[in-house]
């Protein structure tokens, strides 16, 4: 076995867990609208996820990834349902700020951290300005899309599955996908080798962004109206979520497949502990425990794989 | 003759104030293998860094027209580098598609993995490597295979010269034949190749031509058959310059003690200046590390600690940079300079004059930020900071990097006065003449001592000759 399929069996082993307890807890969500209704909101925060790894597969990290998730909510639910040409343009535009953050990152040599703090109350400020109470509407086509009820399997089941393949395909077996992982692997050896780092960067940053924003459109379609606080708890959620997946902070170590897992199972987990009937006090805490556990039994594949 | 693969005319580099290349000028001709040796500092790798492409020389020329990475690559110059250089966190086949960027756009994972595979089993047959491993899995000897195969294959245009800088540090003496087999057909099929290693043999029966650098100039450029290893090592030694004389051998309680996995265990006298000499990275600065490891409180600083270290990259862990001086200079003092957990002011400015003058730091207040301090200077409230604690060891590692030589004088005088008074030095550098200011130098091979100099014996010829082996790796 692969130490990737190796890392993978964590995220798989954590999810099936979390399922069989939450069936055991409640039968009844083992039903195609149980499952729908458990696991629908995995979808935007898989999307951040994606997102939150693509920058985290270049050494960096993006704090302000649930605030640009709510700016592009608010801006699908107003601009992009009222003035669709307008709306496009906002988001690409967005997108383009994104691959220019990845330029200046490298080019001041700026820690992403701080960077993207500072843009995260840039995001929220514009979503504010946008919506400044609870508001707007879904645009009709993507609320069809997000409560699909395809045959068989639950729509959340299909779009998780769709995500990990694509982001796959994009992130493990493209050649932007290479490149943007080799440079957190080492970033010297793609200077080396004369390819641009600048752009290897800005594509990265440019991918997230795009991820983030179906992330946010995602979020619209299944709430059908936004708010400028929307998918604040999403910056830590994806990168819990990256992290679960047996992905790594430094050195360009990112699974896409096991990313989508690590955010199936922080949602699940959720809702386990409200079958459990853990206070929503405590849930954040016990939230944190479930990822000390999952983070903990890494660490013990890690020791195993290494003294192999 | 004909059209050499690449000519440098006149080339120089300075790093501020050291001047690592100084006109220069090599023409690699087709179909030869040169082989370039020198000590640390000559120039080797600020050489090879410009053919490279990586480093631009300030003046002096690298082939005709603009000369950089891309267009080192497209005239084929292609180079395997000491540390290696692969992403650990790809694959075989994904880390080629890093290296060359003439791989078509699709399919290029067939290509990839047949190119890499192909060369593998040219140039080290039986090798045993799956391409679609990742290179994190590999050994050290499976990386630096993988990594001379990428260099020496190609999709398109083969490569033309190719520059091997170490290349056998991690093979075994069977890969590394192979390797020497390869690179001679290599260069008999019209290939050039640059070949730097420290195991004179494999320079003397593999390359056609040997450049001897020292002190940022070629100083030898002759075909290999006029060399033996005598005259080598001598070439790369400067004959005139003779080392210090220095005190009798030195008897008494040994102050630190290290037994290494292979060599010649390690031990350091009280009062004992003990030098770790041999080329840059060959585990001197490991076994500094060791000994610090070995000797100092883990997790509560003690009242007198043990040992205490100067650090040779001063940028990277030596100074605190928005620190004043005074700070830098008392942060490794501070249990003898408080009282119940504070800080005495009064306490810690004398300490600190008391040094400004003793090592002659050159400031009108010490209250200044490190940095308004030039290099040297800086380098010298590193060494107050350590002397002013009071450990009976000083650990050093390579600390005069990049230090004037009027700095230097200043502080091998603290340093002998110091070790009259029973301290213990132990100095890794890479500069022979602060060898000669040991009483024992132990050299460093391969991450363990090959041999150890006492008084009299320590000189220029008797460390190179220690550091680069005869042979290749004797009987292993």
């Amino acid at each position: 076995m692969t130490p990737d399929r190796l890392r993978l069996l964590v995220p798989v082993m954590a999810l099936v867990a979390l399922l069989a307890g939450v069936f055991w807890m409640q039968p009844r969500a083992a039903s195609y609208t149980g499952l729908n209704l458990l696991l629908n909101l995995a979808v935007p925060i898989a999307l951040a996820t994606i997102a939150q790894m693509l920058i985290m597969a270049v050494n960096d990290l993006d704090l302000s990834m649930g605030a640009f998730v709510s700016f592009v909510a608010c801006v699908t639910a107003t601009f992009l349902n009222d003035t669709p040409a307008l709306g496009l343009l906002i988001l690409a535009a967005a997108i383009a700020v994104y691959a220019g953050l990845g330029v200046i990152i490298h080019l001041r040599n700026l820690p992403s951290i701080v960077v993207t703090l500072g843009m995260s109350f840039v995001w929220t400020g514009l979503a504010v300005l946008i919506l400044p109470a609870p508001g707007g509407s879904s645009p009709e086509w993507l609320r069809t899309l997000m409560t699909v009820k395809p045959p068989l399997a639950p729509m959340a089941i299909f779009a998780s599955v769709l995500i990990a393949i694509v982001a796959h395909l994009i992130v493990m077996r493209s050649t932007l996908g290479v490149r943007i992982r080799a440079l957190g692997g080492n970033e010297r050896t793609v200077a080396r080798s004369g390819t641009s780092i600048i752009a290897t960067r800005a594509a990265a940053y440019a991918l997230a962004a795009f991820f983030a924003v179906l992330a946010g459109m995602a979020l619209v379609g299944l709430a059908t109206s936004a708010d400028a606080n929307i998918a604040l708890r999403y910056t830590l959620l994806s990168i819990a979520g990256v992290i679960l997946g047996g992905g790594e902070f430094i050195g360009g170590r990112v699974s896409p497949i096991g990313a989508v897992i690590g955010a199936l199972t922080l949602t699940l987990a959720g809702s386990f502990l409200s079958f459990l009937r853990i206070s929503p006090d405590w849930q954040i805490g016990a939230q944190g425990a479930i990822l000390i556990l999952v983070l903990a039994l890494r660490l013990l594949f890690n020791r195993l794989e290494a003294r192999r | 003759m004909q059209d050499p693969v690449l000519q440098v005319h006149d080339i120089a580099v300075r790093f501020g104030e050291v001047t690592a290349l100084d006109g220069v000028s090599l023409t690699i001709a087709p179909g030869e293998c040169i082989g370039l040796v020198g000590h640390n500092g000559a120039g080797k790798s600020t050489l090879i860094s410009v053919l490279n492409g990586g480093l631009t020389p300030q003046t002096g020329s690298v082939g005709d027209g603009p000369y950089g990475i891309a267009r080192a690559r497209s005239l084929g110059v292609r180079c395997v580098f000491q540390e290696l250089s692969l992403c650990p966190n790809l694959s075989i086949t994904e880390n080629a598609r890093i290296a060359h960027r003439d791989l078509p756009a699709f399919g290029w994972r067939g290509t990839a993995r047949r190119i890499v595979s192909d060369s593998l089993d040219a140039i080290f047959p039986g090798h045993g490597i799956d391409p679609r491993a990742q290179v994190g899995e590999l050994s050290i000897a499976q990386r630096q295979m993988v990594e001379i195969a990428m260099a020496f294959s190609s999709p398109t245009a083969p490569p033309r010269l190719v520059i091997l800088d170490e290349p056998t540090s991690s093979l075994d003496a069977g890969l590394a034949a192979q390797l020497l087999a390869h690179v001679k057909r290599f260069i008999a099929q019209g290939g050039a190749v640059i070949l730097v290693s420290h195991i004179l043999d494999e320079i003397l029966s593999t390359a056609t031509r040997i450049v001897v650098m020292k002190d940022a100039r070629i100083v030898a450029d002759r075909p290999a058959a006029d060399f033996t290893q005598g005259s080598l090592v001598q070439a790369m030694g400067s004959s005139a310059k003779e080392l210090t004389a220095r005190r009798a051998q030195i008897t008494g309680d040994d102050a630190l003690r290290l037994t290494l996995p292979h060599g010649l265990p390690f031990h350091a006298r009280k009062g004992e200046i003990v030098g770790l000499s041999g080329l840059g990275g060959h585990g001197q600065t490991r076994m500094l590390l060791a000994l610090h490891e070995a000797h100092a409180p883990q997790w509560w600083p003690a009242a007198t600690p043990a040992v205490t270290f100067v650090a040779g990259d001063r940028r990277l862990n030596g100074t605190f940079d928005l620190w004043s001086i005074l700070k830098n200079m008392t942060a490794a003092a501070l249990p003898d300079l408080a009282r119940h957990g504070l800080i005495r002011p009064t306490a810690e400015a004398t300490q600190a004059a008391t040094w400004k003058d003793r090592i002659a730091i050159r400031t009108p207040d010490l209250q200044n930020p490190i940095l308004s301090l030039s290099g040297g200077n800086q380098q010298k409230v590193l060494f107050a900071r350590a002397l002013a604690t009071r450990a009976p060891v000083v650990l050093m590692d390579d600390p005069m990097r990049g230090v004037d030589i009027g700095t230097k004088q200043e502080v091998y005088r603290i340093i002998r006065d110091e070790a009259d008074h029973g301290r213990t030095f132990v100095w890794y550098s890479t500069e022979m003449e602060e060898m000669g200011l040991c009483d024992r130098v132990y050299v460093f091979r391969e991450g363990a001592i090959v041999a150890e100099l006492v008084g009299e014996e320590i000189s220029e010829h008797a460390i190179l000759a220690a550091s680069f082996a005869e042979s290749n790796r004797g009987a292993a």
